[in-house]
Order: structure tokens, then C-alpha cells, then sequence
């Protein structure tokens, strides 16, 4: 069972994923990619990752999703609740896809993959809060110091100019 | 937990099938049909509840009254009998110019994340459903799908009504989400767990190891977490998405009947699921309070259940006394007081911890 519920939810995510594209409402395109976030953050518990499982829903669709729909409601051409969405440029776009998917399917065939025989970790998140503090903790700090400055840069741009 | 024990029990009771996949989906739908009656009859009873105190504190004479036909039953308690009757024979009603399939996936959506946070409330020492390593990370995450149904049902009615209360109520979950996110890393620092049966299992022996009382500065971010869920669930004083006097009845007001229905129970579930975090995380959970007396297993549901309605009361309490806050006082006690308040105590906490060693 844990096999075809796998292939249900990378089917939600495929599919929701084509309709962000497809579909031809702003505001549906957002909501697809609702469902495609969280067909992903379903694959994480697949990979044993429950701490990233919850990230994902926490701050793409908590964040990052909302942001989106926020932003799409801002705008300032809204004449009414259906808001259109346009493809340009298919042809050129649709080429640029398919040589990536090759791309991709390279990737996927010729890598080594790391695989692992154990059993399931009984605690994923003291291991990765363990790591961030020692072995990654530059990285880590990095990034803090970037978000930080993103925050701040956003809190300035968004201030008028006197 | 709860899916674990349901699952070995059907395949001790019949060997020939066992590890049968169909086993495992009816031990994964009898615990989410079990929640679903809980919440019916919590809504029940917490709506009388909040239909009781309300006129205790204001002094109502409608369900004060005595004699017959002032009130609904002994004591009024048909009360919220008739609501839901009245609700679920009320004509579904779709706006001619709403956005049809986002007006209908709203009330869903707001129930899902409402229904799939009770997964990982512990009830009792063996009664969760799911016992997740990121237990209480999972609850704050699944939250956020109120957000994007809040929105959805502000936005798919095309009223401006509506849409305000939809881009109000937006705006203040995901600010008071910062200072509730910040109060639970600090119970997280303290517990060392996401595991919520394990952030419990740290408050064994008594009141005065639960989390609340762990070190001086647990009081604040107790009350910083609690009337920022407060904010969360859209309670007054902070039901500013609703409120009547300004937007008739903000993100709700073109839904009606079974719909409307779902929203309002989803806001007592999710009602009762910010309490159940906040018993769990600062109050000992199932605990008993007096160390090792009244501790069964079957006294901890009580203890929990006690707890979680006793916060659900205050809750109730605070809407009939407090009256509602204005936008940018919502926003300046979020942002300005709220937060800095919640990262000093992060930090204090920290500094206690390494001093007092762990």
C-alpha cells in the first residue's frame, strides 16, 4: 500500500504541478501549486525527512504560497475575481524543457546514488539540529546573515523615497 | 500510536489475514472517524457553553429567562440543538457572481487543516493518534492552511466585505504565527523535543515541573503563546475579520447554511487544538498536578481534557469581556510588542539553560 500511495501522491504533484502551467486563472495557478507543495512535502516522508516534511508545508505553503496570492491580489489591475493567465513565448519555452528534461534524466540514470540499507532513524531532527550546530555551521550562519540582510534590504525598498 | 494499536489488534484477531493492507486503511479511518464525532459533539457543547457564559457575564435575560419558551429545553440545552437544525435545513446558497469552485473548496480547506492538526494532540498517555517526532512542528504547519482557505473565501465571493475580512484575517494569523512560533521554541529548547508525548514525559512529578513554572520567565511567554493563538483562531478581541459593526460578518458573509456551518466548527476545533498545544506545552499535558496521585492512564484524560477546557473557558471568558482591538493597535502589539518580548525571552531562556546546566 505505502507503494501505490506513493504513486497517488507523485501523481497529485505531476498533475497539480501541469495545471500551475496550464491552467488559465492567475488565482487557480496558485492554488495548484497548493497541492503541488504538498504532494512534495508528502515525497520528504517518503525520504524519511519528516523535519523537512514540515518545513515545506511551515514556510512554502505558511510563506511562500500565501506571499503569492497576496501578491496576485495586490495587484492593481484587478477589474474582477477572474484574473487571466497568458503562456508567451511557448515554442521557445517548450524547447528549453525538453532539453532540461534530458538533462535531468541524465542526472537521474548516470549518478551514483548513495543507497542505504539501514532501518529508518528513530529521530531525524536531533541529527540535523546536531549537524547545523557543528559540522555546517558556517554555512548556517551565512545564510542567517543573508536573510537578514534580505529582510532589511525588503524594509528599505518598501519604505517611499523622501 | 492509536493507527499502531488498531492495526496489531485486527491481526491478533484474525491471523489469516494479518498484515492485510486493508487492516491498515481501517485502522488509519476508524481514529479520523472517531475524531469527527468528538468535534461534532465538542462543537456541541462548546457552543452552549459559550451561549452560558456570555449571558452569565452580560447579564442576558433571553437564555437567563425562566419559564417556558424564553429558552430551548432544561436549561436551554436544545440551544445549540436548534442552531445546528436550522444551519444544516438552511438553503446552500452560491452567489451568482462568486468564483464557484474556490468558494466551494474554502470551507474544506479550512476544515482539513482544522481535522488533520487533531492527529497529533496527545489525549492520554496512549490515546494520539499519530506520534510524530515533529509533533508540535506538524500542528503550526498544518495551521497555515487556514491562512489560503481564509483567503480563498474572502476572494471567491466577490464581496468587498468579504474581502476584507479575508485580507484582515490573513494579515493576522501570519503575524501572530511569528510570536506563537517564537513562545514554542522556547518550550523546544527547554523539553530538548518536537515529540510531543516527549515534551510531556519532561513535566512528570507535579506542578511546579511543568513548563510554565520551569524558570521565571515562562509566565510571559505562557501569555504571549496564549493571546497570540487567541489572535490566530480570530477570537474576539482580535475577531477584527469579522467583526459585524464594520464588515457584517467579514470572510463569512455570503456563505450560508452547511458551509457557513463548517467554518464555525472549524473555528471551535481549531479552538480546541490551540488549547490542547497550549496544555501540552506549558501546562504538563496529561499530568496529574499532584505528582504521582490521581497519574493512571485514565486520570490523564481527564487531566488533559480539564486543562484544554479550562484554557477553551478563558477563551470564551476574555471574547465577553474585552471588547475588539482596532487594526494597527492588532498590528502594534504583534510586531512591536510581541515579538521583541518573545526573542528576549529566546534568548534569556538560552543563557538559564547553559547556566543551570541540562
Amino acid at each position: 500500500m505505502a507503494e501505490m500511495l506513493f504513486w497517488l501522491i507523485a501523481a497529485l504533484t505531476i498533475a497539480s504541478a501541469a495545471m500551475v502551467v496550464l491552467n488559465n486563472q492567475l488565482l487557480y495557478s496558485a492554488i495548484a501549486l497548493l497541492f503541488t507543495l504538498f504532494g512534495v512535502a508528502g515525497l520528504y516522508i517518503y525520504l524519511w525527512a519528516d523535519f523537512i516534511a514540515g518545513v515545506q508545508l511551515l514556510v512554502y505553503i505558511g510563506g511562500i504560497n500565501v506571499l503569492i496570492i497576496f501578491g496576485i491580489m495586490l495587484t492593481n489591475r484587478i477589474s474582477s475575481i477572474r484574473l487571466s493567465q497568458t503562456n508567451v513565448q511557448q515554442g521557445v519555452g517548450g524547447v528549453v524543457s525538453f532539453w532540461l528534461l534530458i538533462l535531468v534524466s541524465m542526472v537521474i540514470t548516470k549518478t551514483p546514488w548513495y543507497q542505504t540499507t539501514s532501518a529508518e532513524p528513530s529521530s531525524t531532527v536531533r541529527e540535523v539540529g546536531t549537524l547545523l550546530m557543528t559540522k555546517y555551521i558556517l554555512p548556517f550562519e551565512a545564510i542567517s546573515l543573508l536573510l537578514l540582510g534580505a529582510l532589511i534590504g525588503a524594509a528599505l525598498l518598501s519604505r517611499e523615497a523622501s | 500510536m492509536t493507527v499502531d494499536f488498531i492495526f496489531d489488534g485486527l491481526n491478533q484477531l484474525f491471523p489469516e489475514f494479518a498484515g492485510n493492507d486493508i487492516f491498515l486503511i481501517i485502522a488509519m479511518l476508524l481514529p479520523v472517524a472517531a475524531l469527527l464525532g468528538f468535534i461534532t459533539v465538542y462543537g456541541f457543547g462548546v457552543i452552549y457553553s459559550e451561549i452560558k457564559v456570555s449571558s452569565f457575564i452580560q447579564d442576558k435575560t433571553g437564555p437567563m429567562g425562566q419559564g417556558p419558551g424564553l429558552h430551548a429545553g432544561k436549561w436551554g440545552l436544545l440551544q445549540p440543538v436548534a442552531d445546528g437544525i436550522k444551519l444544516f435545513i438552511k438553503e446552500d446558497i452560491i452567489p451568482a457572481s462568486a468564483d464557484k469552485p474556490l468558494f466551494i473548496l474554502a470551507p474544506f480547506l479550512i476544515f482539513i487543516g482544522a481535522l488533520t492538526s487533531f492527529i497529533a494532540v496527545p489525549f492520554g498517555e496512549k490515546i494520539i493518534i499519530t506520534d510524530m517526532n515533529i509533533g508540535i512542528f506538524y500542528i503550526i504547519g498544518v495551521g497555515s492552511l487556514a491562512v489560503i482557505a481564509l483567503i480563498l473565501a474572502g476572494w471567491s465571493s466577490n464581496n468587498k466585505w468579504a474581502l476584507f475580512g479575508g485580507m484582515r484575517s490573513a494579515a493576522q494569523i501570519i503575524s501572530y504565527e511569528i510570536p506563537a512560533g517564537i513562545s514554542l521554541v522556547v518550550v523546544i529548547m527547554i523539553a530538548s523535543s518536537l515529540n510531543m508525548q516527549e515534551i510531556i514525559a519532561y513535566q512528570a512529578g507535579g506542578l511546579f515541573n511543568w513548563i510554565i513554572f520551569d524558570n521565571p520567565f515562562m509566565p510571559i511567554v505562557f501569555i504571549i503563546f496564549f493571546i497570540s493563538v487567541l489572535a490566530e483562531t480570530n477570537r474576539t478581541p482580535f475577531d477584527l475579520p469579522e467583526s459585524e459593526s464594520e464588515l457584517v460578518a467579514g470572510f463569512v458573509t455570503e456563505y450560508s447554511g452547511t458551509r457557513y456551518a463548517i467554518f464555525f466548527l472549524s473555528e471551535y476545533a481549531n479552538m480546541f487544538v490551540v488549547s490542547a498545544v497550549a496544555a501540552t506545552a506549558f501546562l504538563g499535558g496529561w499530568q496529574s498536578p499532584f505528582s504521582n496521585f490521581l497519574n493512571s492512564p485514565a486520570w490523564g484524560v481527564f487531566w488533559m481534557m480539564s486543562k484544554t477546557f479550562f484554557l477553551i473557558f478563558v477563551m470564551i471568558w476574555v471574547r465577553w469581556t474585552v471588547p475588539r482591538l482596532r487594526v494597527d493597535q492588532l498590528m502594534h502589539l504583534c510586531w512591536k510588542v510581541f515579538i521583541p518580548i518573545g526573542l528576549f525571552n529566546v534568548f534569556a531562556v538560552a543563557i538559564w539553560i547553559v547556566v543551570r546546566g541540562s
